[in-house]
């Protein structure tokens, strides 16, 4: 087996660097590389473009990284409840591309599967559509338009996993897979980390989300705090 | 006039044996309260759940199970979890059922705004591009008239839109819309207690009326 196992956050990310474009996992704050965006606000890295459905809120996840002003560009869905990723927009700091969330799923997904192009009709005749190829496809038998829409190009992807073995096969846990497997598919070099690390062998091949030949480094994050954005429940 | 729960009430009875029905955040979360008894359906929540159920009970919480909009809740037996390109894979094949979501406003012609407020309120649009621009049958659940008096459903959307063409039913404070494929709202039943008149008020956009417009029951 091939070993993919790196020993820490700080040693998967040494050679981001200034103005790279990363892809981080994760939805809101569920499943997203805690422990990789910590070493990246202490490396303090600059310029940096993030592929990442949400940003963060204002003082956990990708919300620390604008905090401190390291991010150029953000490529997102859904940016919500995050004041300073607000106010940065507003006055032109920061750089933001909204997206439709299946089709930055789809772009992420296109890379993954080698394919540059791939075709949504998410957005037609709207804004998002403009200066962008517009085709007639007959399709399900009706005939509409689709947008097409490119593959992201990126230099890492970021994706955090609950179990990983040594080999770089990831398992995800719940509703923390959402945008982890397409992106550890996307990346030039996908860094994952992990809550549970362990030898090669001993998980289940049937039951792997994503295969090692896409992980080039693993690593057991330090210490998950898994913060909740949204906390409801019932009464008993 | 209905309150957010009576939107929701209303909009249950839309929902039909073995269907899969995607909830939107805010008025169409609610609408999973008033599911009928016997009523058989699936929930899909576009992070990648389908079959999901209720909030968790008190301490069960668990931070890697949440709906898309972030709340913490529960899988019910039979449920499945996949990822997100799977997720809007099956929205845009048209696998989900019926698409219930919110609006800022929406015109004559079904096009629907709901993601952007230019120089206000920038919060993206998450999935309800892909929602709208794929969903077979999607209601919209939304207030008719906004806190100033002025009606939301307009000839033609002043917001930056959502989706085109693609909305054909709109329930609301007041009544229950059809968007005939013409142009136009056709008012299929009244809120009780509220006049023809009083939605004539309310419409900016092309009100159809014919006959006499029953009171919904709910």
């Amino acid at each position: 087996m091939i070993n993919k196992v790196v020993k820490n956050a700080d040693e998967a990310i040494k050679d981001i660097k200034d103005n790279m474009t990363l892809m981080l996992g994760g939805f809101g704050l569920c499943g997203i590389p805690e422990n990789c965006i910590n070493a990246l606000v202490k490396k303090g890295v600059k310029g940096l473009t993030c592929i990442s459905n949400n940003a963060g809120v204002d003082d956990f996840g990708l919300g620390l990284l604008l905090q401190t002003r390291q991010v150029k560009k953000m490529i997102s869905s859904y940016v919500g409840e995050n004041a300073e990723f607000e106010r940065q927009m507003l006055s032109g700091e920061l750089e933001v591309d909204l997206i439709p969330q299946g089709t930055l799923a789809t772009r992420c997904m296109a890379a993954g599967y080698g394919m540059p192009v791939v075709f949504t009709p998410a957005g037609v005749g709207t804004e998002i559509a403009q200066g962008k190829e517009v085709r007639k496809f007959k399709f399900n038998g009706t005939e509409k338009d689709y947008l097409m829409e490119h593959a992201f190009d990126s230099d890492f992807a970021i994706v955090k996993a609950w179990k990983g073995d040594t080999a770089g096969n990831l398992v995800y846990r719940s509703t923390a897979r959402n945008f982890n497997p397409m992106m550890a598919m996307a990346g030039k070099i996908t860094i994952a980390e992990v809550e549970h690390l362990v030898p090669a062998g001993e998980l289940d091949p049937d039951h792997i989300h994503t295969p090692g030949i896409y992980v080039h480094r693993i690593f057991q994050g330090e210490k998950y705090e898994k913060r909740i954005e949204q906390r409801t429940v019932r009464k008993k | 006039m209905l309150d957010k729960n009576g939107i929701a009430k209303r909009i249950a009875k839309e929902v039909k044996d073995g269907m899969y029905v995607n909830l939107g955040i805010g008025i169409p979360t609610l609408v999973a309260n008033y599911i009928p008894e016997g009523i058989n359906v699936e929930l899909q929540s576009e992070n990648g759940i389908l079959g999901m159920g209720p909030f968790p009970f008190e301490g069960d919480e668990d931070a890697d199970l949440i709906n898309a909009g972030k709340q913490t809740v529960t899988l019910l037996n039979g449920s499945s979890i996949f990822d997100s390109a799977m997720s809007f894979g099956m929205i845009r094949a048209q696998k989900v059922d019926l698409t219930i979501l919110g609006a800022m406003e929406v015109s004559e012609n079904g096009d629907i705004a709901n993601w952007k407020i230019p120089g206000k309120m920038v919060k993206g649009m998450g999935g309800a591009m892909d929602l709208v621009a794929s969903a077979k049958n999607i209601i919209v659940a939304m207030q008719q008239v906004n806190k100033a008096g002025e009606s939301k459903l307009l000839s033609a959307c002043s917001l930056p839109l959502t989706g085109v063409h693609c909305i054909k039913k709109v329930v609301t404070e007041l009544g229950v819309y059809d968007i005939l494929s013409t142009g136009g709202f056709k008012l299929l039943e009244r809120a009780p207690g509220i006049s023809i008149e009083q939605i004539k008020n309310s419409t900016k956009g092309k009100l159809i009326i014919e006959g006499d417009v029953p009171e919904m029951v709910i």
